[in-house]
């Protein structure tokens, strides 16, 4: 469901969001950035990063057991010609969308059931407590178990994982529903079936986004991990398989594709939050 | 009632009718009684202001009338049949605006009538007509946020008008506004309202605004919330700023401000009955 309603992040909208923060600015009321700051936060960016790879660099020549920046960019360079990393990319990325949209594609009904039938929400919610005590890793050996050393125990735990944040954040976007909101689409008429789709809904937009953001950065953290565990291919195997070898470079270009790959999916999420719920008033 | 000099309404004929409400809310140990056997008829076209302390229970008789609480016991009439519910028949006003912030002015004012199934093209002239009647045509694709509160209130009047309600019920409406926003809104509301003439009941706590507005001023008290005084306003619209100088309102003012703030206990009361 929120899946599907995720917008194409493309240039054009970028740009209409930029101009609504302009007009807030007006008003006073507006969180953003203004244009020449912006530039420099960016410029900040960027030195921070530039002297952290620099940092990274002199405590190589220093000694230390480091693989250097050029070495690392060498080793990307050779698994990204011969395909290991795209394939392994590919592996992870898919267990990961897949855990993902599974999870929160169930979380999100689930959610709404539980805000706003109490009889569902009483039936649901001793699991939900209990499942997020246990961290989704724990699952694992259980999941292989009962459901084979293929793709589908990884999915599975994944699933856990996106579902639990999800489900919780809906649930609470649902109960905090403003009553006067509810009162106001009932008298002009809705029914509950109205309200739900007109005011529920969008009202708690916000908190599934945020739970969405949550998810999958466990999903993804829950990734690497099992695949750490188990896996024939996939980032967390090529890192695995690096180390027997003692294959810094290797490992450092599967930690870096795997920050970057997480860093590029919450700015996806970041970018449909700033679509879907540009509405809200930020203090 | 008490001290009832409005004689005007004719049971039968009324638009609404408020027939022995009594209304408790259990506290646990003890209920609280926010109204206790409250008459009122409204006739139609009538403008009638409610006022009093806090704790009177003007709110919870504004909620039975919208049908979004039902009382203990006695009932609520509109033309004659029994409230069980909200109906579009009855327009809200909240003091809080309670607009929908994810949507435009225009899809605010156009939610009722997409609720009544009303094709496109005619929600969107009828919602145009009633934005400019609240002047903020230049805003119609605003969002809420970018709105100042006068503003606000303003989309939400041309909201529950815009689903042709014949009564319109107003919750302290301009309570969160400035002085100076609230007397231009009360000169537009009694402006428009002398256009597009409705039933209203206007619950507020400014004595002031009770007047200025009303054919009729109805005084609660509170413990338990009771009709005290009802005030005839029997004075001519279009009211300005002259009216709210001169003599005569500050008399109708003084009587209705002694009768909010110098209320008689309620024992003195019930031997007046």
């Amino acid at each position: 469901m929120s899946v599907s309603t995720e917008p194409s992040t493309s240039e054009p909208e970028r740009t209409t969001r930029a101009t609504d923060d302009d007009k807030a600015d007006d008003t006073g009321r507006s969180r953003a950035v203004a244009g020449p700051g912006r530039g420099r936060a960016l410029l900040l960016n960027l030195l921070s990063v530039l002297l952290g790879i620099a940092a990274w660099w002199g405590l190589a020549a220093a000694g230390f057991q480091l693989p250097t920046p050029p070495e690392v960019a060498e080793q990307a360079w050779t698994l990204a010609r011969d395909g290991t990393l795209a394939d392994a990319t590919l592996a992870s990325l898919l267990r990961v969308l897949a855990g993902f949209a599974l999870g929160t594609a169930v979380a999100i009904p689930v959610g709404f059931l539980m805000g706003w039938y109490t009889v569902a929400r009483n039936l649901v919610e001793p699991w939900i407590q209990f499942f997020r005590t246990i961290p989704p890793l724990a699952i694992l050996p259980l999941a292989i178990v009962l459901l084979g050393i293929d793709e589908t125990p990884k999915i599975f735990v994944i699933f856990l994982a996106a579902f639990l944040t999800c489900v919780i954040s809906t649930f609470q976007g649902v109960v905090s529903v403003d009553r006067t909101l509810i009162n106001a689409a009932r008298v002009l008429g809705a029914g509950d079936a109205e309200i739900f789709a007109r005011v529920v809904v969008p009202a708690s937009t916000p908190f599934i986004l945020v739970g969405m953001r949550v998810g999958l950065g466990s999903s993804w953290a829950t990734l690497v991990a099992a695949e750490l565990i188990a896996a024939q291919k996939g980032l967390g195997k090529l890192m695995q398989d690096a180390q027997l070898y003692y294959d810094l470079p290797t490992i450092f270009v599967g930690l870096i594709a795997i920050g970057v790959l997480g860093l590029l999916m919450d700015r996806l999420l970041l970018l449909a939050e700033a679509r879907l719920t540009g509405w809200q008033e930020r203090r | 009632m008490t001290t009832t000099t409005s004689t005007r309404p004719q049971t039968g004929t009324a638009k609404i009718s408020v027939r022995e409400v009594t209304k408790e809310f259990d506290l646990g140990k003890e209920t609280f009684t926010a109204l206790d056997r409250v008459s009122l008829d409204v006739a139609d076209n009538e403008f009638v202001t409610v006022v009093g302390p806090s704790g009177c229970g003007k709110s919870t008789l504004m909620n039975i009338l919208a049908g979004l609480e039902e009382p203990t016991s006695g009932e609520a009439l509109v033309d004659g049949a029994t409230v069980t519910g909200p109906g579009p028949e009855r327009g809200v006003i909240f003091q809080q605006y309670a607009l929908f912030p994810w949507l435009t002015v225009r899809k605010n004012v156009e939610f009722g009538l997409r609720t009544a199934k009303m094709s496109k093209g005619e929600r969107r002239e009828k919602a145009d007509h009633f934005i400019e009647m609240v002047g903020l045509t230049q805003f119609a694709d605003a969002l809420p946020k970018m709105l100042s509160g006068g503003m606000r209130q303003r989309c939400a009047i041309a909201r529950a008008y815009a689903v042709d309600p014949s009564i319109l019920l107003m919750d302290e409406p301009f309570g969160a506004l400035d002085a100076l926003t609230r007397v231009n809104l009360q000169d537009q509301l009694l402006e428009t309202w002398s256009r597009e003439k409705r039933t209203v009941v206007f619950i507020t706590h400014d004595v002031d605004e009770a007047v200025y507005l009303a054919n009729r001023v109805v005084v609660m008290a509170a413990r338990p919330g009771r009709i005290y005084d009802v005030v005839d306003v029997d004075l001519p619209y279009p009211r300005t700023e002259e009216f709210r100088l001169s003599h005569e309102f500050a008399e109708l003012r003084n009587r209705v401000w002694n009768s909010v703030y110098h209320q008689t206990g309620p024992d003195a009361e019930r031997t007046g009955d």
